[in-house]
């Protein structure tokens, strides 16, 4: 089932499907590693929701809302 | 005619200031932050670079000097960046100069922990300079995890040559100034990996390129430029309207430029 990566809950572990951004913020974040295909998984959540900290590629890295509703992951069980 | 192309470029060569003393050899270290580039520096030099267990450390690009076989070289440690694409400001710096400042050895310095995140930086650097070296820096913490790295596999796959470092220890670090003296010296000729372009983004490059030399003679890495503006860049087509495009990379391109940033 395809998800906005936003709408993880901590601790779910998910594939990225796709990044639908553009330019330079799409460069940026496939530069950090959020690639199609990379598994990702929900490590922390501020206390007010946003940002969210992810492990991705054995690293954490932390996105905000508007970054993190446009990538859309495919949750694994 | 040919002795006249030949002069001007060594002309804009020495306009190219973000070139230092040419008397030696520069060798670049490029990787992502908190790699340990620092400390391979230190190593390398003998000098007491400030290192530190945080990314970000290096804000502006340090130079030491160091010798192989009596031959001096000038040791530029770079600001750790994750990109040559999208870099923010502080990592400008670093782009710059793997871009414009021609250096004769780029070491690519990466963390063996998290090889597959810093591969991406080492990629991008291959597309442009083939005189490059790829340092697996940390290799004692990614023993400890249970990592094991195939050097020759890497190196086959990549196409440069690899060695593994833990630079705290000093390990490693003479068969990479061995590799620095083989490659600045064009003993050692590497041959990175390159992307193959599908073929109207090839199309494209063949006509800009040529293009770009000839508005501006002895400038490096075109092929970049030319990939940045089919991708839209601003600025770069602004500078090269303008005609200041080797100004602009003197001042540091990206650096602060009011007038080209957004």
């Amino acid at each position: 089932m395809t998800k906005k990566l936003s709408e993880l809950k901590k601790g779910e572990k998910a594939v990225i499907v796709n990044v639908n951004l553009n330019g330079l913020t799409r460069r940026r974040l496939y530069d950090l590693g959020f690639i199609p295909g990379t598994i990702i998984q929900v490590a922390f959540e501020s206390p007010l929701g946003d940002p969210v900290a992810y492990f991705i590629k054995d690293t954490l890295i932390a996105l905000r809302r508007n970054e993190s509703e446009n990538i859309d992951v495919e949750l694994i069980n | 005619m040919f002795w006249k192309k030949l002069k001007s470029k060594t002309e804009n060569f020495v306009q190219v200031e973000i070139i230092p003393s040419r008397k030696n050899k520069i060798v670049a270290l490029a990787g992502n932050p908190n790699t340990g580039k620092s400390t391979i520096f230190n190593r390398l030099t003998g000098l007491k670079q400030h290192t530190g267990n945080w990314p970000g450390k290096t804000v502006t690009r340090a130079e030491g000097e160091f010798e192989i076989n009596d031959e001096v070289y000038t040791l530029i440690d770079l600001p750790g960046t994750y990109s040559l694409l999208s870099t923010s400001e502080d990592e400008e710096i670093a782009r710059d100069f793997v871009l414009f400042g021609n250096p004769d050895t780029t070491v690519i310095v990466c963390d063996a922990s998290v090889l597959e995140r810093n591969l991406n930086l080492a990629f991008q650097i291959m597309q442009i300079t083939n005189r490059c070296i790829l340092c697996i820096n940390l290799i004692d913490e990614a023993k400890r995890k249970g990592i094991e790295i195939d050097k020759d596999v890497i190196e086959k796959e990549l196409g440069i040559p690899v060695v593994l470092t833990n630079a705290r220890s000093g390990e490693g670090i003479e068969s990479l100034k061995e590799k620095i003296f083989l490659v600045s010296n064009r003993i050692l000729k590497p041959n990175p990996r390159k992307i193959e372009h599908k073929k109207e983004i090839k199309d494209k490059l063949n006509q800009l390129i040529p293009l770009i030399d000839k508005a501006f003679p002895g400038l490096y890495s075109t092929e970049w430029i030319a990939l940045r503006l089919l991708q839209g860049d601003e600025k770069i087509r602004k500078a090269i309207e303008n005609g200041n495009l080797l100004e602009l990379i003197n001042k540091g391109l990206f650096n602060g430029n009011e007038e080209f940033r957004n």
